[in-house]
């Protein structure tokens, strides 16, 4: 293991001793303190989780998956086919129970992805949803006018473009395959990769076009 | 298991890697996913419960933000803990008050040890600390 953000979580650690802690940061130093005195919660799980999220694992992971798909038709075939079982094919984990679908924008439709229920996002290839995505704005309107949620992120999606949005649960996460840009034609996976944007996988992005994004 | 196998996962800035806001952010989100490590309760029980709150807050009027959503992540957490297991919920007022008086007890800059206040004493009288 190496990158391990250490000086945060020293710094988590190290505000947790250093005074009274708000009310709320009390409540979870207490939660956590009887857990693990009664045998209920692993310290060592705790420890981990906040190292993996203070790196931040993601969204590079899904990048390559959207690079290998535009670059591999047989992947992309998998991919489309069994999304759990071909991110695999890069080494990326699933997880146990939960199912990841690929959904693949073409120039009639575009996908969007949501959680109204709550934030449930498809971690083991996008990392950390954005602060958006779990506000209860995004939760709604995604479905009730994903068109004018797009315009927002500055996509203006023809009218003759058909909208799917997908409304993810903790069993079943997706992920947005966008189109591959024109121009893009002899560029190897890796260059594609870095074209390809989180927001482009959420389904709030789509046009991907080299250089257009870089604008705003 | 990696800790994104239960799929439990910060809000994190828009740009840039995870920075939480508070610490305890971070550590409300890594106990839920311990304890659906630990199968205390399942993803699909996090889900609900997480939402739940989430449309308390709502209702409630709360802000769209990582306050609201933080808090209502312990809202959550407690509510499992003290459904799952009565008698850990039962002990949190109780540890939450040592904990408190640990800090109190405890002089700035050195560790605070949760033994500093497992005793109760009404004569309490480092309020001085708060502002130091």
């Amino acid at each position: 293991m190496s990158g391990h953000d250490s000086h945060t979580i020293a710094h988590i650690h190290e505000e947790l001793h250093s005074h009274l802690p708000p009310e709320p940061a009390l409540r979870v130093k207490a939660l956590e303190s009887l857990l693990v005195e009664k045998g209920m919660l692993d310290p060592a799980t705790v420890d981990a989780w906040i190292e993996v999220f203070t790196e931040e694992i993601g969204p590079k992971r899904g990048a390559a998956v959207v690079a290998r798909a535009w670059t591999d038709p047989d992947f992309k075939a998998r991919l489309l086919a069994d999304g759990t079982a071909a991110i695999t094919e890069l080494g990326f984990d699933g997880w146990a129970g939960g199912h990841l679908k690929v959904v693949e924008n073409t120039p009639d439709v575009h996908n969007l992805i949501v959680c109204t229920l709550c934030s449930c996002y498809p971690h083991s290839v996008l990392g950390i949803p954005p602060n958006w995505y779990k506000t209860a704005a995004y939760r709604a309107r995604a479905v009730r006018d994903p068109r004018g949620v797009l315009a927002e992120f500055g996509e203006d999606v023809p009218e003759s473009v058909a909208i799917r949005v997908w409304d993810s649960t903790a069993e079943l996460r997706y992920m947005v395959l966008p189109e591959r840009p024109a121009g893009t034609e002899g560029w190897d996976a890796a260059e594609l990769a870095d074209l390809v944007t989180r927001n482009a996988m959420i389904g709030t992005a789509r046009d991907l076009t080299p250089g257009k994004g870089e604008a705003g | 298991m990696p800790p994104e196998a239960t799929g439990i996962a910060p809000r994190a800035s828009d740009e840039g890697p995870v920075r939480f806001a508070e610490p305890w952010h971070a550590q409300v989100l890594a106990i839920a996913n311990g304890l659906a490590e630990a199968g205390l309760f399942s993803r699909s029980d996090w889900a609900a419960a997480l939402g739940a709150a989430l449309r308390r807050a709502e209702a409630a009027g709360g802000p769209d933000d990582d306050a609201t959503y933080y808090a209502a992540a312990l809202a959550a957490l407690e509510g499992l803990v003290a459904e799952r297991s009565p008698e850990a919920g039962g002990s949190l007022e109780g540890r939450v008050e040592a904990w408190r008086r640990a800090y109190l007890r405890t002089p700035h800059g050195k560790p605070v040890e949760l033994s500093a206040g497992l005793e109760a004493d009404d004569a309490d009288e480092d309020v001085s600390l708060r502002g130091a």
